[in-house]
């Protein structure tokens, strides 16, 4: 014990008797006191710190991460202590990023540190659950037929006092705890029954994002697949695929890597609030700053990420495009037009369609005079002559040379496929100098033409408002006659759209940057956005100057914010016009960076192998998951858009008299999207009819189509034999999450209680290609199966409830854009309880329903109806784009491809379990690249095993997760150099370019699965993706097409600003243009108009002072969509349940202060809440943050009496028809790449203040 | 010259997201458990706003912290210590609970368990406390990210001390984070109000503890420490704080909080300082003055003289090692970039900040001035959203200027570096316009921007070998009830009931994952408890239970 006598006193004490008494206190402790008593130090003797010592002690830390759709994909360590998960802690072991930038440690988010609370938690499902009235008449209906399952469930489905029962039942309460037996029996027999019944495209399977864990993805992918079922897509149904992304660059998404924001100079956040959606990421941006990156926020609040700005830019919700609009007037006109900065010009000619030539279609305007208006891109079959007779000439798009000579450059898709173009798919212009401008041509005599063009920013006329707020202006370009047509180049009409004058042009043209009287410039944009015109102008010019003096390195990093909009096509591409008119798409620290969904699983080709179970039987069925839930639920009676009201004013009436639901139907039976359930028939008996008529089957669905003896599904999905049956839902929440429109869900797919307040459309507003029937179906589905270890909303209204392992308990793998590695998940424990991982329930399932199968299926021929593909010969269906009518049907061409698949479904768990021959024989196909895995299928043979019996007898093992895991990295080129090498090779060959060496000197490399065990690893450069990872460098997207000249997957094979497809130009979208959010007080009659505080009539809303408010529903900041959302960490740091925020000036309107309960209702139905009252918040608009599910402190409603919905109870579901668009170009279809999407951003709802007395 | 080392924080500001991964791995590892539901050793707040506990800076109605007599010496603000021992049975400057906030769970078993009835089942909010229904009206984190709320602005006791009036508009909204943890303060005010003792610093490395063993929870060091970072478990009845997590620290590993912050913000250090110089500093009669009153207590790591005291004080060579190449000691001392919370409290804090770059407001934004040079391309620091006044009053007392030196060096990196991300050279001008030299702005760059792991956390193991050299020293019957102690000793018997509290959190979650039911009777990790019935292990037993 050492001590200093008290003697000298210091200045800091405070007098002479506490001092006495302290000093008495000292003599208890051992321990150094300061001279004045001040403080105590203490050496040794910590016996009473043992406590926290102990805690922090643990037997083991594991590897796993979090298979939740945030992108993170961050490697976690988890603690155990004999056997029970304690906590966790993120991973620093990244490989590095280099010596010269941060790195990506450590990744993860407070959400995910709070994942562990779920393990033990009391809202863990522990064991299987059924709906006990279901199982009561189940059970009643199998001693009545004798006890077999599949006619016992049979029995229960088509009694309709019994059916009704349990459906009704349906999200009350009543489930009860079964056994796995007796649950595994209901599961597997009513798969059985209903691919009988109904047909195999009757059965469902939802579960999102394979990336965030591809195995429990994969396995349920693949049993779905195997027996025929559909499967649904995510990222659009999300919202979250950005169609401008295919429209523009032929690519579903492909985006920098977050460590890449770190080469920017200068960074755009637009509508991507970075702290919160991109936790793990958003040190990359506090950093770059430090390196001299200029930081701009767009956002109408404000918010968290606006903290890091050093500008920010608020314009009012969903009119982000005409700001973009402005900024690129400005970038036009200063460094295109006044100056041409080389750069940009070498780049737009290269790598875009901007030299391309557009006929131009004259036209008489409304007071006679003669106008044109954008045509079709020219290509070598208008030319006439030798060119025209070349392979594929109408997808050969052309040019004019500087001399004026015609020209017809390679790397158009009609030099993709075909053996005479081997070698020319490329970028190369081969020492040609198009004219960027008709202008710039030695030969351009001065000959102009006055266009036309739309623009939807005006106030409709009173008496006009069908027109809605569209009208015309008129700009004039330069133009040349090219084989005996008007034409110029779409970057004359680019100039022309967005107002940059040029001399001597007609039309009319802004005057200056300040000019508000016609579209295109700053002050245009700031009377439709409120951002004040010089900023626009600044920024803009700061964008511009920025890739210039940096080569290219400006950045957009973009979001949820402006992607879920319905016009959200539109609003992107005025991003990427941006991006791409300064060069900086493939540039290191430039270009856009969209980061909304977890789509990249980087190693793709082994998973989409395993998931599509393509090694057994092609094509599966893969749905636009919009378009099903769209009809499942019937919010197509309720919806009645007209989609001539969408069209520009200068559309030729292709749309007239048609709401958006008939261009759903045409579009699938033109075979551009997917539509299943297909026909009004069971696919398995329409191949047993054909044969039995004595014709093959396509013949025979033709005639039968011809004469009408046969229609499609979606021409009456409201009859029962064209009803969805049985839904498998696992790893998803769509009840409680993603569902736009919950409520319909709840009352026609379900048949439960809703909240539904719409009236269903008028006759007059019905689709005219769907049958009506008056009494809407309640209770489509079946069965609604759904896997979770938690409950959620999905849960609570499922009939089967399967307790599912979490990710701490199950091995499979996780990859992202947002980082370049592979890693693993790892069990930290065995799955507790009576809980089994993903890949367990689902071969529990097959070996049943193989087992039924016996009795009931046997097999059987299967006539599956694919859509015309992307990155095929399909996407060659539909010359320039033109929708011809009355033509005859030709599979493939003009109606999908019939193609007849047999399915053993005695075989299916055999077949689940075994990697198939037709990897092999066939080939596995990732965009366009056919890769050979011969010798990786026979290592897998050695490594997993071969099956000894069965279907699958000397095929390699697929029994096991980990056995998949290294199947898929055995399969994937970014995981297999020998598969990468090989695919560049083709490639090579294909345009006659040098690339391979990306992948050459990892050529013997093998990613295993215990490499990404030991930590995670990055991935080799592979054509499966378009950037390189070569030689260390960051990922950034189409890095291969700048460098190494390979084509974009598009017509030109360049990044597009027009897009030449009739219904593009029906909805005035040839070009970049602002669309305004749409009107839904003018659309629907049912809607307010925003800011009114007119009373909405609703006996609830009696004497209460109400406000019609824009609503918008952004990610969260305490849960990954509704994951985490009821987790008690995340409630305890937030307020404690759903919450919707709002500004100070609303809140007045309404009477309601911070923390009180309010409602809100529009058509949909109802939400309560607690307010949030924050100045941060603009006046009009309120935020309730996305997927607040009902489980949670969510009382019961005034307005509708029933428990309170979820955030998406207020949304629903709207198409929009130029997502419907396909075979044509990069305008095909491919599962998750293209199709209407799940927009839910234009929603208005009416919100009060109720009473503060909630019951639950 | 007493030469001791400290281990220190510093978390930049300019850098936090706000994203809350520190507070919930540090509550996942230490506080979650029952007694403590409502503890965060470690939260985060947003500012403007008014704090958790509500309002704690306000020392004028807790009293923490110490206070300039007129006489020149400190006492505590609270009233001298005897005042502190006259009235240690009703210690009248207390939080209370709702000053905290009243912890909750919900009514999850319901989702599985509800009978089949008329409406969908949910979850209902259950009061922790007294396992009522309840409305959540408060969190430890209820002003998150408001930038000030009309509710609870108005009382934000830094906007209170400010001049300026601040307007709570859409267009002047700003807001920023601030992690607070412990301050392991040089002169820490709860260790001179602790009258068991309890409370110490280590001699090593300067981490303040309570022993559990010694603590009668008087919680007078609750209301002593003007932070707010220690508090009452109300199940053990005694006092816990941030450890700085020294079981980490001992092997060489960050804190949970530094290690798991996924803004790569925090920094951790060893400073040596003049131990006989703190209460000379902390006395010091100019508030403005203690900022440098502060940095002068600290030694220069790389002078002989202090290596040579440090040696002679029995610091060991890779201590001495790693406090020269400590960042704390570069960002506070070389670069003088950080800076301490409230040194108007005189505790002598060691967790610093460097204070948050933020926006331009639109008005300057829109005159016109922003434009193509380096120099105005970002905004100039006096016409940042943030007012420099409100972070004067969290950082210098209220004195601007430290705060806007610091600001401007942020912004002449960024300036300077822009020039060598472009390849348009150094400009030396911008260096020397805040008083360094480029170099010196490359250094910090790294230091701040590429901070690689290594140079974030320099943290040296401890010395096994000398512990168990101190644990011979130590008597080992000093314990309570043990026959060195002589009976309870002066201040009554301890509060509450001795209890084992080791992996309590384990024990109950393997109860739980034992059970057919989701709660379980006995002890009950209340984090995790479905709100059904009166749960045990609330309050201490009453003697003679258990």
């Amino acid at each position: 014990m050492t001590q200093t006598p008290p003697s000298s006193r210091g200045p800091a004490t405070d007098g002479p008797l506490a001092d006495s008494l302290l000093k008495f206190g000292r003599f208890l402790r051992p321990g150094e006191f300061s001279p004045d008593l001040r403080t105590v130090t203490l050496e040794g003797g910590r016996q009473g710190d043992v406590f926290y010592r102990d805690r922090w002690s643990h037997d083991k830390v594991v590897r796993s991460t979090h298979g939740v759709n945030c992108t993170g994909s961050c490697s976690w360590k988890v603690y155990v202590k004999d056997g029970i998960i304690t906590w966790e802690t993120q991973e620093t072991d990244y490989p590095s990023v280099g010596p010269d930038s941060p790195e990506y440690e450590p990744r993860g988010c407070p959400r995910g540190a709070a994942f562990s609370w779920y393990t033990y938690s009391p809202t863990r499902v522990r064991y299987p659950y059924l709906r006990g009235v279901l199982l009561e008449h189940y059970r009643a209906a199998k001693a009545r037929v004798g006890g077999d399952p599949v006619l016992a469930w049979e029995a229960l489905v088509t009694d309709p006092v019994a059916s009704r029962a349990y459906k009704r039942a349906r999200g009350k309460g009543g489930l009860v705890r079964a056994s796995w037996d007796e649950t595994l029996e209901i599961v597997a027999a009513a798969h059985v029954h209903t691919i009988k019944a109904h047909g195999p495209d009757r059965v469902a399977g939802f579960s999102p994002i394979p990336a965030m864990s591809m195995v429990s993805h994969g396995v349920g992918a693949r049993f779905i697949n195997l027996i025929g079922g559909t499967m649904q897509s995510f990222y659009d149904w999300y919202a979250d695929l950005p169609v401008a992304s295919p429209q523009v660059f032929g690519d579903q998404t492909d985006v920098p890597e977050s460590a890449d924001w770190w080469n920017s100079t200068y960074l755009m956040m637009w509508g991507s609030n970075v702290p919160v959606t991109r936790t793990p990421d958003a040190h990359f941006m506090t950093e770059a700053r430090y390196r001299g990156q200029k930081v701009i926020t767009v956002s109408p609040d404000y918010a968290d990420n606006t903290k890091f700005a050093d500008e920010w830019l608020s314009p009012h919700p969903g009119t982000d495009a005409a700001l973009a609009m402005a900024m690129g007037h400005v970038i036009l006109s200063e460094f295109l037009v006044e100056r041409r900065v080389p750069r940009f010009e070498h780049y737009l000619k290269t790598y875009s369609d901007a030299p391309y030539l557009v006929s131009l279609d004259e036209r008489e305007a409304s007071d006679g005079r003669r106008t044109y208006v954008p045509g079709k891109f020219v290509t070598a079959a208008d030319l006439g002559g030798a060119e025209a007779a070349v392979d594929n000439a109408a997808f050969k798009t052309v040019l004019l040379g500087r001399d004026g000579s015609v020209v017809v450059p390679n790397g158009a898709l009609g030099h993709r496929f075909g053996d005479a173009d081997e070698g020319k798919w490329n970028l190369d212009l081969e020492g040609v100098d198009p004219q960027l401008s008709i202008r710039d041509g030695a030969a351009w005599g001065g000959e102009v033409a006055e266009l036309e063009l739309p623009r939807f920013d005006v106030a409709p006329e009173a008496g006009a408002e069908h027109e809605g707020g569209s009208g015309v202006v008129r700009r004039g370009v330069p133009v040349a006659r090219v084989a005996g047509r008007l034409v110029t180049t779409v970057f004359d009409l680019l100039l022309a759209q967005y107002g940059v004058a040029r001399e001597g042009l007609p039309g009319e043209w802004p005057t200056s940057y300040a000019d508000a009287s016609t579209p295109g410039t700053p002050g245009w944009q700031e009377e439709i956005t409120g951002v004040p015109a010089e900023q626009a102008e600044r920024i803009g010019r700061e964008f511009a100057d920025n890739a210039e003096r940096s080569g290219g390195r400006s950045m957009i990093l973009m979001g949820a914010g402006t992607n879920h909009w319905f016009h959200s096509d539109t609003i992107y591409r005025t991003f990427l016009a941006l991006t791409t008119m300064t060069g900086c798409q493939g540039v290191n620290g430039g270009g856009w960076a969209h980061y909304v969904g977890q789509e990249k699983v980087r190693p793709v080709t082994g998973y989409s192998q395993y998931g599509t179970a393509s090694d057994w039987s092609r094509p599966g069925r893969q749905m636009i998951g919009t378009a099903f839930w769209y009809l499942a639920t019937d919010q197509w009676r309720y919806d009645g858009l007209p989609a001539d009201q969408l069209a520009s004013p200068l559309a030729e009436g292709l749309f007239a008299g048609r709401t958006t639901a008939d261009c759903l139907v045409e579009s699938a039976k033109r075979g551009w999207m997917p539509s299943f359930p297909t026909f009004d028939r069971n696919p398995l008996d329409l191949v047993d009819d054909a044969r039995a008529a004595g014709k093959e089957p396509a013949e025979y669905v033709v005639d039968s189509l011809n004469d009408g003896s046969l229609r499609y599904a979606c021409e009456d999905p409201d009859s029962p034999e064209n009803f969805p049956r049985v839904l498998n839902v696992w790893r998803a929440n769509i009840l409680g999450s993603s569902g736009k429109g919950n409520e319909y869900f709840l009352k026609h797919l379900l048949g439960t209680d809703s909240s539904v307040r719409a009236a269903e459309a008028p006759p007059e507003r019905r689709p005219e290609s769907i049958d009506w029937h008056d009494d809407a179906p309640e209770g489509k589905l079946d069965l609604l199966v759904t896997a979770d270890f938690r409950m959620t909303s999905t849960t609570l209204f499922s009939d089967v409830v399967l307790p599912a392992a979490t990710w701490y308990e199950k091995h499979d793998l996780s990859s992202t854009d947002m980082h370049p590695f592979v890693h693993s998940f790892n069990p930290a424990i065995a799955p507790p309880w009576q809980t089994k991982t993903d890949f367990e329930i689902f071969h529990l399932i097959a070996k049943r329903f193989s087992e039924y199968a016996r009795t009931h299926l046997g097999t059987r021929s299967d006539l599956v109806a694919a859509p015309l593909m992307h990155d095929t010969p399909d996407a060659m269906a539909t010359p320039h784009g033109t929708v011809e009518n009355d033509l005859p049907l030709v599979p493939g061409v003009t109606m999908p491809k019939l193609v007849v698949v047999e399915r053993d479904y005695t075989a299916i768990a055999d077949k689940l379990a075994t990697l198939g021959p037709l990897a092999v024989k066939a080939g596995m196909v990732t965009k366009g690249i056919v890769f050979d895995p011969t010798p990786e299928v026979a290592e897998l043979g050695r490594l997993n095993g071969v099956a000894t019996a069965g279907a699958g007898a000397g095929q390699p093992l697929l029994d096991t997760d980990v056995k998949v895991c290294e199947a898929i990295l055995a399969l994937s080129g970014t995981t297999n150099g020998r598969l990468s090498v090989q695919g560049f090779r083709q490639l090579e060959k294909r345009t006659g370019q040098r690339i391979a060496q990306l992948a050459e000197d990892h050529e013997g490399g093998r990613i295993r699965f215990a490499d990404v065990q030991a930590r995670p690893v990055s991935v080799i450069t592979s054509p499966e993706w378009s950037g390189s990872e070569h030689g260390g460098r960051r990922y950034t997207a189409f890095a291969i097409n700048v460098e190494h000249l390979k084509p974009w997957h598009t017509l030109t094979g360049r990044q597009h600003f027009f897009l030449d497809h009739d219904w593009m130009r029906e909805l005035g979208e040839n070009l970049p243009i602002y669309r305004p959010p749409l009107d839904l007080a003018r659309l629907f009659g049912d809607s307010p108009v925003v800011g009114s505080t007119a009373p909405s009539g609703d006996p609830a809303a009696s004497g209460h002072a109400e406000v019609a408010v824009r609503y918008l529903t952004p990610h969260s900041k305490w849960s990954i969509h509704s994951e985490y959302q009821d987790n008690l960490f995340m409630l305890s740091l937030s307020r404690g349940g759903p919450t919707i925020w709002m500004s100070t000036q609303d809140a007045e309107k309404i009477g309601v202060r911070d923390n009180e309960w309010i409602e809100s209702y529009n058509r949909n139905g109802v939400v309560v809440a607690r307010a949030i009252v924050s100045h941060r918040m603009p006046e009009g608009t309120v935020y309730m943050y996305h997927a607040k599910d009902r489980t949670v402190d969510v009382p019961r409603t005034e307005t509708s009496g029933q428990r309170g919905g979820i955030h998406n109870s207020l949304t629903r579901v709207l198409l929009k028809p130029s997502h419907l668009i396909g075979g044509y170009a990069q305008l095909a279809f491919a599962f998750n790449y293209l199709g209407p999407t799940g927009n839910q951003r234009d929603e208005v709802t009416v919100i009060r203040r109720r009473s503060q007395e909630v019951e639950y | 010259m007493k030469v001791m080392a400290q281990m220190s924080m510093v978390m930049n500001l300019d850098k936090c997201i706000g994203c809350h991964t520190c507070s919930v791995t540090c509550k996942q590892a230490w506080t979650n458990r029952s007694g403590v539901e409502y503890v965060w050793f470690n939260n985060v707040e947003t500012r403007p706003g008014i704090g958790y506990p509500r309002r704690y800076e306000d020392q004028e109605k807790w009293g923490g912290g110490w206070v300039r007599t007129k006489s020149g010496r400190l006492k505590l603000r609270s009233g001298g210590r005897l005042k502190k021992l006259a009235t240690i049975f009703s210690n009248p400057k207390l939080p209370e609970i709702h000053d905290y906030y009243e912890p909750w769970t919900y009514e999850y078993d319901m989702l599985l368990n509800a009978p089949a009835g008329e409406h969908t089942p949910v979850a209902k909010p259950k009061s922790l406390l007294t396992g009522e229904d309840m409305k959540i009206s408060w969190s430890a984190n209820w002003d998150d990210n408001l930038g000030g709320s009309a509710e609870t602005m108005a009382d934000d006791p830094i906007l209170q001390h400010m001049s300026e009036h601040v307007a709570s508009e859409y267009e002047q909204t700003y807001m920023f984070y601030l992690p607070r943890i412990c301050e392991h303060c040089l002169n820490p005010s709860c260790v001179a109000s602790c009258p068991s003792g309890a409370m110490y610093k280590r001699v090593e490395d300067g981490i303040v503890l309570v022993d559990q063993d010694q603590c009668r929870g008087w919680r007078m060091c609750v209301s002593g420490c003007p932070y707010k970072k220690v508090y009452f478990n109300h199940k053990t009845g005694k006092a816990e704080k941030c450890t700085l997590c020294y079981p980490r620290l001992e092997v060489g590993l960050p804190t949970v909080c530094s290690e798991t912050c996924v803004g790569r913000l925090r920094y951790l250090g060893l400073v040596l300082y003049d131990a006989d110089k703190v209460a000379e500093a902390a006395s010091i009669e100019d508030e403005h003055a203690l900022l440098d009153a502060q940095r002068s207590v600290f030694l220069d790591p790389h002078d002989p003289a202090v290596v040579q005291a440090a040696r002679e004080a029995g610091i060991p060579e890779d201590w001495i090692d790693a406090a020269q190449r400590s960042p704390i000691h570069k960002l506070i001392n070389e670069y003088k970039v950080a800076l301490p919370l409230h040194p108007e409290y005189r505790t002598m804090p060691m967790v610093w900040y460097i204070p948050p770059l933020s926006p331009v407001v639109d008005v300057v934004a829109s005159s016109g001035n922003d434009g193509e040079d380096a120099k105005t391309l970002f905004a100039a620091i006096a016409k940042l959203r943030i007012p420099l006044e409100y972070l004067a009053g969290l950082f210098t007392a209220g004195d601007t200027r430290p705060v806007e030196a610091s600001l401007r060096k942020l912004a002449a990196m960024r300036s300077y570096m822009r020039g060598i991300n472009l390849g348009e050279g150094k400009d030396e001008r911008i260096a020397d316009a805040v008083g360094m030299t480029g170099d010196t702005l490359e250094e910090m760059y790294r230091l701040l921007a590429i901070a690689k792991y290594e140079e974030r956390y320099v943290i040296p193991a401890a010395h096994t070998e000398q512990a168990r050299e101190l644990d011979e020293l130590a008597c080992s019957l000093d314990y309570d009830g043990g026959p060195g102690m002589g009976g309870a000793g002066p201040f009554g018997s301890s509060s509450g009931q001795q209890v084992p509290v080791a992996v309590e959190n384990f024990h109950a979650l393997k109860n739980r994952q034992t059970a057919d039911r989701p709660s379980t009777s006995g002890r009950v990790n209340l984090l995790n408890w479905d709100g059904n019935g009166a749960p045990d292990g609330l309050f201490p037993p009453k003697s003679g239970e258990e």
